[in-house]
């Protein structure tokens, strides 16, 4: 089981430096989880490190797809204020 | 059709960004400071009102990562058109960072400071950011360190900071009251978790202050900048102020919010309006007191290059400065020299004795008998009238009374965007561009520009501002004065009813 990131990322930088098993590498063009080293911090914390500090929703998914900050969680803009092109963007 | 002005002929001017030299002769704004706090400003644009006249900074984005969300910032924007705090085209390693500060202090010998504000927070990219510092202490000791944080892991850092040559920082305390903070911060990145509502702006707020306490009580000069947030925190930053003051910041910057629906910020989504330029000059005077206030300040991108107002950042991309092979010995000495002319130059203008434009005559025989008017000036640079009102991006704010003439601040025309072809509706722009700049002079009586067309002309007179190019060329402040002669001697200002009765 692992996280992994998607094109959503910013590459800003905040998740790799709190990563309890430094499971993320800087990549181009953006960051990349490295599966064999991610526990999705199951053991370390409570949350997820990656997606307690990443400021882009939807960047970060599970093995699923499933986006662990999901449209509007973040920035609380309400469903219905977000353009088409914002939903469909923050889809993983 | 241009209205017969007298012709412009054009001046280059050798300091960029704001051309005031107004600023100088208004009464020092830090002349409460004492004499070793001022020296240490003096030649820092962002912190002296005069000193932004004549020295440069620059900002290195080295610092990514940040461990919060405002409300007013949306991480996912970047365009090199946009000219505002948290954006930037182009992230530095500290080694490409450092080369690029030499780079740029060798061929702008005015470049005095270094900042280091983003695109995140500073002090979530430690690492990065003191090995930056260290670098340049160690290789240009004449250049000034400071960092701009949002104060969540302040406290942890205060001694690193001490202990380097970092003498100025800056905090952005929006709120001391953790409800308000609710409304102006989603959430936080503490303890290990993401930490949202009343809790989160509760744990910010204790480090801010804690933070500004711990800096002050090391020696460390202490700015605090607030985004002002009409309806939101409007109100409660005089308490903020009076806060910030009392716990030994030096510097009160109150800035207005940028929210652009474009931006795609919660601020801009959900329509939250901008101050006017009225609400927050307002604002700032309610603020001041006797402390020294920003007017100046022009909301710099995190990797802005050059004086305040205008950004050379293009000059120095990284593929340009790798070519370069830079001798910072020799670099040094020549900005030795060109410093202590230009602080020699300061000082003698803080010796003269400050200008009593008034009425021509002695403060006694005019006070009392004009109200103060606002004024709008159209200048490129060299403290001169000499721009067409049609070029002006911004213009400068003066207000003449019958004591002086006070530079006040500066209005944009086009908010926040200097894109040109690419940006903006191409139909009805020239009539929207001049309904934003009669709307930004909102409160002045007149504008004085080197030429100025007919149609807004007609315009200006019909929102009650007078347009008024005679004072094409001339020196700003001596201009501002005359014209406010002119309008006493019309009558026009004839003192409120309650004045004379108290007179």
């Amino acid at each position: 089981m692992a996280l992994s990131i998607n094109h959503l990322c910013t590459a800003c930088d905040a998740c790799l430096r709190v990563c309890p098993n430094d499971a993320i590498v800087e990549d181009q063009p953006y960051y990349v989880i490295e599966a064999a080293a991610c526990t999705e911090c199951l053991g370390d914390h409570a949350e997820a490190q990656c997606a307690a500090i990443c400021p882009i929703e939807g960047a970060i998914v599970d093995e699923l797809g499933v986006a662990l900050n999901p449209p509007g969680s973040l920035t609380g803009i309400p469903l219905h204020k977000l353009t088409a092109l914002q939903l469909v963007a923050a889809q993983p | 059709m241009d209205l017969p002005v007298i012709p412009i002929v054009p001046v280059k001017s050798d300091a960029g960004g704001c051309a005031s030299s107004g600023c100088g002769s208004a009464p020092d704004a830090l002349a409460h400071l004492p004499d070793h706090i001022r020296r240490k400003v003096q030649d820092h644009p962002c912190y002296s009102e005069q000193a932004h006249h004549y020295f440069a900074r620059m900002h290195v984005a080295v610092a990514p990562a940040c461990n919060i969300q405002c409300n007013y910032c949306n991480r996912k924007f970047d365009c090199a058109n946009e000219s505002r705090p948290g954006v930037v085209s182009e992230l530095l390693g500290p080694d490409q960072a450092v080369k690029k500060v030499l780079a740029v202090a060798a061929a702008i010998p005015q470049m005095t400071v270094l900042g280091i504000a983003g695109p995140g927070d500073p002090l979530a990219n430690p690492e990065r950011t003191f090995a930056t510092f260290r670098e340049l202490s160690a290789r240009a000791p004449d250049i000034k360190l400071c960092v701009s944080t949002n104060g969540l892991r302040l406290p942890e850092f205060a001694d690193e900071i001490a202990k380097h040559n970092i003498d100025h920082v800056t905090i952005t305390i929006n709120c001391v009251d953790p409800e308000i903070g609710a409304r102006i911060y989603p959430w936080i990145y503490w303890d290990k978790r993401r930490i949202r509502g009343g809790e989160a702006a509760r744990i910010l707020i204790e480090q801010q202050q804690k933070g500004l306490e711990m800096l002050t009580a090391r020696g460390v000069l202490v700015k605090v900048n607030s985004v002002m947030i009409p309806g939101v925190n409007d109100a409660h930053l005089k308490e903020v102020s009076r806060i910030v003051k009392a716990k030994g910041a030096f510097l009160h910057n109150v800035m207005p919010l940028i929210a652009e629906a474009a931006h795609g910020t919660y601020y801009g989504v959900m329509e939250q309006r901008s101050p006017t330029a009225a609400e927050l000059q307002a604002l700032q005077d309610e603020c001041a007191g006797d402390m020294a206030m920003m007017r100046h300040c022009r909301q710099c991108r995190a990797d802005a290059v050059g004086m305040l107002g205008e950004d050379r950042g293009a000059e120095f991309s990284l593929d340009k400065i790798d070519a370069l092979d830079i001798d910072y010995a020799a670099a040094m000495a020549r900005r030795k020299l060109v410093h202590e002319e230009i602080i020699g130059k300061l000082e003698a203008q803080r010796r003269e004795p400050a200008r009593k434009v008034g009425a021509g005559g002695t403060v006694d025989e005019v006070t009392d008998r004009g109200r103060p008017v606002l004024m709008a000036v159209a200048t490129t640079g060299g403290g001169v009238i000499n721009q067409h009102f049609g070029h002006a991006r911004e213009f400068l704010i003066y207000e003449a009374s019958a004591m002086d003439v006070r530079f006040i601040g500066h209005r944009k025309t086009d908010l926040y965007c200097s894109g040109g072809d690419t940006c903006g509706d191409a139909g009805d722009e020239n009539e929207s561009v001049l309904d934003r700049t009669i709307a930004a002079l909102l409160g002045c009586e007149v504008v004085l520009c080197a030429r100025i067309g007919y149609e807004p002309w007609g315009r200006l007179e019909a929102a009650g501002i007078a347009p008024n190019g005679e004072h094409a060329m001339e020196p700003i402040e001596e201009a501002v004065a005359a014209v406010w002669r002119e309008m006493l001697a019309a009558g026009k200002l004839a003192a409120p009813a309650a004045a004379k009765l108290c007179a």
